[in-house]
């Protein structure tokens, strides 16, 4: 059986609502990250109010998602969050990722979580496909989800603006025959 | 898109509490019934039932199906059955119950195109790939019924119940969704 | 100068009205029961509901458009009678960037094929773009909805994402295509 959380640079971890407050609440400074991670506006909530959102959804009857904090192999450090929402009838998965820490971004730290969920998403919770979604003007993630093998499945169009300028939504998909094909060929 | 609730002499309905649980209090005095049956626990009151059905009926839990079961031709409150799928992930199975509540319904393929309505609903709507049921030994009866329906025995837990001074296997019977598509076109 | 005097919810042959939380139950009890209607409207695994339960809902439905104050939910009614014929809804707005989310559906059979959709959904986006001022609609559907899709092309909506094999029902898999309509395409539109 493979070790489904361990990748070449990271390594899929859990985290106590009291790390990811604090470490959250540093990343929401950041506005760029906050463009990158969330159409929502941005806003500053206390570390009290991130912690207590945190522990309401780990600690519900019926968590939604499977959710995993990224740390890196070799220093041990908490860099982002990665993970999938099911839809069980259907057999598709909502995956969600960003990377908080500036430093982890560009370096291969994004792909590696990506494959890593991608499979826990695929041989552990035996999903059919996976869907994700972008800002058109997240190159670098456009880029690196491309590498791991989504295939662009279309375009909402003005999805939103910032800046005074509008921006559209790139929704992508990765189905299972697909990922197993990759598979096969590496 | 087909409508998967109605069948060829039954239906699948939402379960009205009040109307379930008066209709319990009744079946329940038939205690051949109540033997028989895979029922959760020994409800007497009208109160108590409707209070349980309430409770499953009004915040269900996303992984409980429960359906009641009604005569197409008058409409007639026939009896429940209900799905608790128990792994979404890995095996995508459900625990089946079903029962019947009056006698004079018994044996009239009533159970039988309930249970294959509620499959097609497992199988085209959930999704799942397995269905597992547990049946008394000493009920040949409903054994055969799902065997009618496709379910194979998979295993016998032994000894596990005793009645009337006797020990009695509890049987464990399975159905996978390819043997139900075979059957099911 | 402003026309205060346009009528959002009054058509031709339908009007669109609160829940009424003493009649509409029953007949959206109803609804549920078809197999064939919630698998045109819904994504999720069907489950028929009693009135009690679809009294619940409605609370929750209510409660929600007080609380978060993005979900604007309508009845559709029949003008002559005033009967529940469907819903009509713009859900999950995001407001910041002026986009949301519209569904309807006419619960009856012998109901449809009457014009209340096409009349409800022009309502509905009347709402939506001159109401709400959202910039953007999105219209989500299986493919296997060809009454749907014809009424989202009629309206002008382009077809923006096509998620592939992304529903499973009836042992089939399906796409689950999305439709996006612009206010400025929908005012053009209304001006032709």
């Amino acid at each position: 059986m493979k070790d489904l959380y361990r990748g070449s640079l990271v390594r899929l971890s859990a985290s106590s609502p009291e790390e990811l407050a604090r470490h959250f609440a540093r990343w929401n400074q950041d506005t760029e990250f906050h463009r990158l991670a969330d159409d929502r506006p941005a806003r500053l909530l206390s570390e009290k109010k991130i912690k207590e959102n945190v522990e309401r959804e780990q600690f519900s009857k019926d968590p939604r998602a499977y959710r995993f904090s990224i740390c890196t192999l070799a220093e041990e450090k908490f860099i982002g969050v990665v993970g999938l929402v099911p839809e069980w009838a259907h057999g598709d998965g909502w995956l969600f990722i960003f990377i908080g820490d500036r430093d982890y971004w560009s370096k291969g730290y994004g792909t590696d979580a990506m494959r890593l969920i991608v499979q826990f998403g695929f041989l552990e919770l035996n999903l059919r496909r996976i869907t994700l979604a972008l800002n058109s003007y997240n190159t670098r993630a456009l880029k690196t989800y491309q590498k791991v093998g989504f295939v662009v499945e279309g375009v909402q169009r003005s999805d939103g603006q910032r800046e005074g300028v509008r921006y559209d939504g790139i929704y992508m998909g990765l189905l299972r025959e697909e990922w197993l094909a990759q598979q096969e060929a590496k | 898109m087909k409508d998967i609730l109605k069948g060829s002499l039954v239906r699948l309905a939402a379960v009205d509490h009040e109307e379930l649980a008066k209709a319990y209090a009744a079946w329940n005095q038939d205690t051949e019934l109540t033997r028989l049956m895979d029922t959760r626990a020994r409800l007497h009151s009208i109160k108590a039932i409707k209070e349980f059905f309430e409770k499953e009926t009004l915040e269900p839990s996303p992984a409980s199906h429960y359906f009641s079961i009604r005569a197409l031709d008058d409409d007639r409150l026939l009896g429940d059955i209900n799905f608790d799928v128990i792994n979404s992930w890995g095996s995508r199975d459900a625990f089946v119950g079903i029962g019947i509540g009056s006698r004079a319904d018994w044996g009239r393929g009533y159970g039988t195109d309930a249970m294959n309505i509620g499959l097609r609903f497992v199988f085209t709507e959930l999704n799942l790939r397995r269905v597992t049921l547990t049946v008394f030994e000493y009920n040949p009866r409903a054994v055969r019924s799902y065997e009618k329906a496709g379910f194979k025995l998979e295993g016998r837990m032994r000894g596990a119940l005793l009645k009337d001074g006797t020990r009695w296997d509890m049987l464990y019977m399975g159905i996978l969704r390819e043997e139900w598509m075979e059957k099911n076109p | 100068m402003l026309g205060i005097q346009t009528q959002l919810f009054e058509a031709q042959d339908i009007r669109f009205g609160p829940i009424d939380h003493e009649t509409h139950p029953a007949v959206e009890s109803k609804w549920t029961h078809d197999a064939e209607f919630m698998r045109l409207y819904d994504l999720k695994p069907i489950r028929p509901l009693s009135p009690a339960m679809v009294k619940k809902q409605y609370e929750a439905i209510e409660k929600e458009m007080e609380e978060d104050r993005n979900l604007f939910y309508f009845t559709i009614r029949a003008r002559e009678d005033d009967r529940l014929v469907g819903k009509a809804l713009v859900e999950w707005i995001d407001w910041a960037n002026g986009n949301g989310f519209i569904r309807l559906g006419i619960g009856a059979a012998e109901d449809r094929r009457k014009g209340y959709g096409s009349q409800a959904l022009s309502m509905l986006l009347r709402y939506a773009f001159s109401e709400l001022n959202l910039f953007r609609v999105t219209a989500v559907t299986p493919a296997y909805n060809d009454g749907a899709i014809r009424l989202f092309q009629k309206f002008g909506f382009v077809e923006e994402i096509r998620r592939r094999k992304a529903i499973n029902r009836d042992g089939e898999f399906w796409d689950l295509v999305s439709f996006g309509l612009l206010n400025s395409e929908w005012r053009e539109q209304a001006a032709a």
